[in-house]
């Protein structure tokens, strides 16, 4: 099976699971079932199949360019949806992440992002470059998940504000618990970016430093941080951070698709 | 063999008369195995609650097997004026028909309740533990378990609360998830503003104060919630320490006000609260729900997700309905085979068969 059809069926199990939990959502019966879960699961199983094809063809990390980026970051978070939203019990999670990772990989499948293996740069002999670029890109999944947990946190929190409760009130966790995940995920997130940052900087040769993504890297670490201090320093309120970490996602995504045109070597 | 239920209901007698007729825990062992053990009857389940006293039964006589309940029934409780109309009977699948609707709450005062679920699953529970029931009525009741399930989870009938209580319980376990760490303050310990700290306590929450013009009332009602009185003054002081802020005072005023509380979230470090205001003049400005973290309800806001909810249920009614013809269709078209192919009942009843496990 070709690598992008896997991704394709990856593609189509996420907006499955998203259409068909909409669904029930709108007819007001929705109840925590196995469909969607299983079709997270289901997508995650092709994003990795994926993973593995290129990996192989490669012979190393598929982080070549910004659409194998953007395919690993949609796999991360699923991946990192699988350990947190179970232990949250945050089941309707994995509705607000299906559409996320489905956006992500079919923008990667439309948009002219996958160079020709001829023209990829390899990062074999590069252990450091793949620890940095494999890390780096697990912590966004962290963040991105975070993301999503704001957009819930956002979602209720109007609900109980405008005291509108539409079906998905019942469903949606209690805000206290998302504000908890939103910051387990960005402290979860912060640390392993800093990993990834501090490997970046052991990488050496053709794949030397490149200041453009010192500043963002660092920019990004300075973001998640600044969320992360004024959090435990009570400065803002949990709405506040809950809108932080959906500003913050949408400026790292922005900036790392336009990274991919300023730096030299792409976005990693 | 075929199967019956007599009994009254808050839709046919007044509480006066269903708690003469109501059996008390400990006696509903001994009468249903009493029930049981009359020739005419074969098995028999007892539920009694506050709005219903019923007896299920299974008979090879319908007309002999009712006659004898309503004798037991007079015999424990003689019956006065009026208590036989108050009765009511359905016989066969109009008998299994109405212990599917008991049991998923259709017939429930409040519309779609689900604590009778388990008041069925204990009475059926308790007189299979006594040998009162058998094949039939073991069968019926595992099936009636089975349809409020379903009915349950394919319908929205249990939708929401429908009680002030119960919706400012919702509420607070949305803001604060398990309230088993929130304290909450009653500001005027009016009857109202008792009912829902009891709601929230029943949900976990503890640490109770009450702050009233007259400190004795306050005392009071402190005593019973076992929390902590504090001058009327004094609120404000202890406004630190809570989740939930329960007012109902008769001011003539609004005595908490967004200036008020915007000082107390910058020292209660952005701490979310919930303040349910059920005063009318109300207590609480209105504009204190724009400030980041504070969650205000009035008497009308939760009277209307009350009302919206029941006329949520309302509306799965007819789906309910659908559902449970579906199920009374399948299961009379077992009763009536098992019927056929089972063997004359002895004399003295069935032979007690062992008790399979309520689900």
């Amino acid at each position: 099976m070709e690598d992008r059809a896997l991704l394709a069926a990856s593609t189509f199990c996420f907006l499955l699971g998203f259409a068909y939990t909409m669904f029930v959502l709108g007819s007001g019966r929705y109840q925590p079932s196995r469909f969607n879960f299983g079709a997270m699961l289901g997508g995650f199983g092709f994003q990795t199949a994926f993973l593995v094809v290129r990996g192989h063809a490669l012979n190393a990390c598929p982080l070549t360019n910004l659409f194998e980026v953007l395919i690993f970051l949609s796999w991360s978070m699923v991946l990192l949806y699988f350990v947190v939203g179970t232990a949250y019990r945050l089941s309707l999670l994995g509705v607000f992440t299906s559409p996320l990772a489905f956006m992500f990989q079919t923008f990667a499948l439309i948009a002219p992002l996958d160079s020709p293996p001829a023209l990829r740069r390899r990062m074999l002999a590069q252990p450091w470059l793949e620890t940095h670029a494999a890390i780096s890109i697990i912590a966004y999944g962290a963040f991105a998940l975070a993301f999503v947990a704001g957009v819930m946190y956002l979602v209720q929190e109007r609900q109980l504000k405008t005291h509108r409760l539409r079906g998905l009130f019942f469903h949606l966790p209690p805000i206290a618990d998302l504000a908890v995940a939103i910051n387990r995920l960005i402290f979860t997130g912060f640390i392993l970016l800093t990993v990834g940052l501090l490997s970046g900087f052991e990488v050496r040769g053709e794949w030397k430093m490149e200041w453009t993504k010192v500043v963002w890297g660092i920019g990004v670490w300075l973001i998640y941080g600044g969320i992360l201090q004024a959090d435990k320093l009570r400065r803002v309120t949990p709405r506040r951070v809950a809108q932080l970490a959906v500003a913050a996602f949408s400026i790292t995504l922005a900036t790392l698709w336009g990274l991919n045109f300023i730096a030299p070597n792409g976005p990693l | 063999m075929d199967v019956f239920c007599l009994g009254l209901s808050h839709q046919t007698a007044d509480v006066a008369t269903r708690e003469r007729f109501a059996f008390a825990e400990h006696e509903i062992a001994a009468c249903a195995a009493e029930l049981r053990s009359r020739p005419e009857l074969g098995e028999a389940v007892i539920l009694s609650t506050c709005n219903r006293v019923e007896i299920y039964a299974a008979t090879p006589d319908v007309a002999a097997g009712a006659m004898s309940v309503e004798a037991f029934f007079d015999a424990r409780a003689p019956f006065q004026n009026g208590d036989r109309k108050a009765l009511y009977r359905q016989d066969g699948v109009s008998a299994v028909r109405h212990l599917f609707r008991v049991v998923s709450g259709l017939e429930s005062m409040v519309l779609g309740e689900t604590e009778i679920l388990g008041q069925v699953k204990k009475a059926y529970s308790t007189a299979a533990e006594s040998g009162a029931t058998s094949r039939h009525l073991n069968k019926l009741f595992q099936r009636a378990f089975n349809v409020a399930k379903e009915v349950r989870t394919r319908t929205g009938i249990t939708r929401g609360s429908v009680s002030v209580g119960s919706v400012a319980g919702d509420l607070a376990e949305k803001i604060f998830g398990r309230l088993n760490t929130c304290r909450a303050m009653i500001l005027g310990a009016g009857e109202t503003s008792e009912l829902t700290a009891r709601a929230l306590m029943s949900r976990g929450a503890h640490g109770i104060f009450v702050s009233n013009r007259s400190f004795e009332r306050a005392q009071m009602l402190a005593e019973e919630t076992h929390g902590e009185a504090i001058g009327f003054e004094q609120w404000h002081e202890r406004f630190d320490d809570i989740d939930i802020l329960i007012s109902s005072t008769s001011a003539p005023h609004m005595i908490v006000t967004p200036e008020k509380l915007g000082q107390a979230m910058r020292r209660r470090g952005n701490r979310p609260v919930f303040v349910i205001d059920l005063a009318v003049p109300r207590d609480v400005d209105p504009a204190v729900n724009d400030l980041d973290g504070v969650y205000l309800y009035d008497i009308d806001a939760l009277q209307s997700i009350a009302a919206e909810s029941m006329a949520i249920r309302r509306q799965e009614l007819s789906e309910c309905e659908r559902l449970i013809e579906r199920h009374v269709a399948d299961f009379w078209g077992w009763f009536l085979n098992a019927g056929l192919q089972r063997p004359p009942i002895p004399a003295g009843g069935v032979p007690i068969r062992s008790a399979p496990q309520v689900l």
